[in-house]
């Protein structure tokens, strides 16, 4: 892509500042939409513009926008949580294009006649927070935030909102409670925030990526967003792109681009040689996807990789070569899945503790050949009947493993007819010892 | 007291929400409560509560649900290495060994100086930047990260970075 739409800081150097992004048009939208446009207005442009939550649901975002029920006061809520395993995009929009991500979150409120804004973000992101703190202090001074904006009858001001370490703050009712001073537990829905979400009250959560497109869609056009990516996926997307690759780091690309464009001609492909045995696409939470020919050419959009039985979630590619054990693999997600597990349903917060025994057992190979079945029948008991999501997510990489990569699992079954394989884990990387400077990426 | 101490901090956090939603400042008040007590002391819990017209035990559910609340005194600061799957695939298990053997603690444990506890943590959206850890202490948290792919962090580097920690006090 010539230009960058998300990550304009890459072609504009300083665009953080305040100055600078006013010199490059920046809060012209926002006063566009305030003084000339009604709320139905902007609403319908982003509808036309075809934008989908870029946070992992790839919901359309202009529908969501009129979804909201006739109650007032109304919030927005961008949610910055980014905890998923192998998702770093919305840090980087935060760090170097701030004032981009706000300017989406205010055409948002007036599109929702919000008054108020809050943006949550992770409680490790607190370095950030508090540069964001004096940037929301600044568009107050200068006017962009405050009262009767640009002389007209809107009122808007912003909060940033720090969480403390807690995965499930990203799902949106759950982010919710946490604002609201509770534990992060998700809500049963319905109702949906749209209709009765922070405090009880009408609310739009979005996800921070998803804002930052809406001023460039409000500036040019929704027809001129929809010449990027596909019909049903349109306009630029940032891929996280992490594990075995020469070059990790955040790609901004049209939606459609191939996993074997991203994986081999911008990340360099595995630094072993090795071929790449496994590809997660939405972080821990992946249905994982071998790496033969037939995924590397798929296109990187909602609709394609759903026909190949994944999920292009918040496209967090993390890129797994031969030397990986699933075992491991799925000890690691399911690890992770237990300790987030915020204890509210039964299946997620007793299945994940279960997944994981077995896991651990498994790979000190201390379980049997029957335990790999157990894990099997016991992550198809949790699919379907959770809660929220994550009860969901923790299971998709175990069962897509065990179908895909069974061998990996019984070769550590202490009754297994072969040796269980040496490696339990990826390839060792040579170890950055004290005093020596080792690449641990070759 | 953190009322006295603080009152112009507080009255701030708390103009951020609707004057009837005084409990949305639980979460800013909690780290408020830490910088000042260096965690949050059962008497620390009395008065958050206090403040924001919620309950001691309400309090205590919050502190215990999020995981950059400390119920208890630990080391000086938290070293908190990501050794999730993105950096386990670039080499974080081993360099959370190395480091740990380093400052002679296991994983979980507070050097004999008291000035780290040093724990592992899940994804920081830091998984470029491999190895990388956290470091919590009373005035908040900052990243470490390393330099490249080409070039990551050394557990010399990150030793030393925690030399300047020491020196900072």
């Amino acid at each position: 892509m010539a230009e960058h739409i998300l990550l304009r800081h890459r072609d504009i150097p300083d665009l953080h500042k305040l100055d600078v992004y006013l010199q490059h048009g920046g809060y012209e939208a926002f006063k566009k939409v305030v003084t000339t446009m009604t709320p139905q207005q902007v609403i319908d442009e982003v509808k036309a513009s075809g934008l989908r939550g870029r946070g992992g649901a790839g919901f359309p975002t202009g529908l969501k926008w009129g979804f909201l029920s006739k109650d007032f006061p109304r919030y927005v809520t961008a949610n910055s949580d980014e905890s998923e395993p192998g998702t770093f995009k919305d840090r980087e929009i935060l760090e170097k294009n701030p004032h981009q991500f706000f300017e989406g979150v205010m055409i948002c409120a007036f599109a929702a006649q919000a008054n108020v804004a809050y943006n949550y973000m992770r409680g490790e992101f607190w370095d950030i927070a508090m540069r964001l703190d004096k940037v929301l202090a600044e568009l107050r001074e200068r006017g962009f935030l405050g009262k009767n904006l640009f002389g007209a009858n809107y009122s808007l001001d912003i909060h940033n909102h720090l969480g403390a370490g807690a995965y499930i703050c990203g799902e949106e009712s759950a982010l919710l409670e946490s604002i609201e001073g509770k534990l992060g537990q998700p809500r049963l829905k319905p109702p949906f925030p749209a209709d009765k979400g922070l405090y009880n009250k009408p609310t739009i959560v979005n996800n921070t990526e998803t804002l930052t497109n809406v001023p460039m869609i409000i500036a040019r056009g929704a027809a001129w967003y929809k010449t990027m990516g596909t019909e049903k996926s349109p306009g630029p997307k940032v891929f996280c792109l992490s594990g075995h690759v020469k070059n990790p780091g955040n790609y901004e690309l049209p939606l459609g681009a191939t996993f074997r464009h991203l994986i081999y001609e911008l990340g360099g492909g595995p630094p072993s040689g090795l071929k790449v045995k496994a590809i997660l696409t939405a972080g821990a939470s992946s249905t994982v996807l071998t790496g033969g020919d037939d995924i590397l050419d798929t296109p990187m959009d909602y609709e394609s990789v759903a026909a190949k039985g994944g999920a292009l979630g918040s496209a967090s590619i993390i890129v797994l070569d031969e030397s990986v054990d699933m075992a491991w693999l799925t000890l690691k997600t399911s690890r992770f899945f237990k300790h987030e597990s915020c204890g509210k349903c039964t299946p997620c917060r007793e299945g994940t503790y279960w997944m994981l025994n077995i896991l651990e057992r498994l790979n000190r190979h201390e379980a049997k050949k029957a335990d790999v079945d157990l894990l099997n029948n016991v992550a198809s008991q949790i699919a379907g009947k959770c809660l929220c999501p994550l009860g969901e997510f923790s299971v998709a990489p175990v069962l897509s493993s065990l179908k895909q990569f069974r061998a990996d699992f019984d070769g550590h079954a202490k009754d297994a007819k072969k040796p269980a394989p040496a490696a339990a884990r990826p390839a060792a990387r040579p170890a950055p010892k004290a005093k020596e400077a080792a690449p641990a990426a070759d | 007291m953190l009322a006295e101490k603080y009152r112009s901090e507080i009255e701030t956090l708390l103009a951020k929400y609707p004057p009837e939603q005084k409990r949305s400042a639980v979460m800013p008040l909690l780290y408020l409560a830490q910088k000042e007590y260096g965690y949050v002391t059962e008497a620390a819990m009395a008065e958050v509560g206090e403040l924001c017209g919620i309950s001691p035990t309400q309090v205590a559910g919050v502190v215990g649900f999020y995981t950059l609340y400390h119920d208890h005194r630990g080391g000086q600061r938290y070293v908190q290495i990501c050794t999730d799957l993105p950096c386990a695939l670039r080499g974080a298990e081993k360099f959370a060994e190395v480091l740990c053997q380093n400052l002679g603690v296991k994983m979980g444990e507070t050097t004999q100086d008291g000035e780290f506890t040093v724990e592992e943590v899940m994804c920081l959206a830091g998984c470029d930047k491999a190895p990388m850890f956290q470091v919590q202490d009373v005035d908040g948290i900052h990243y470490h990260e390393s330099e490249s792919p080409e070039k990551p962090m050394t557990v010399a580097q990150a030793l030393a970075i925690l030399e300047g920690y020491k020196r900072k006090k």
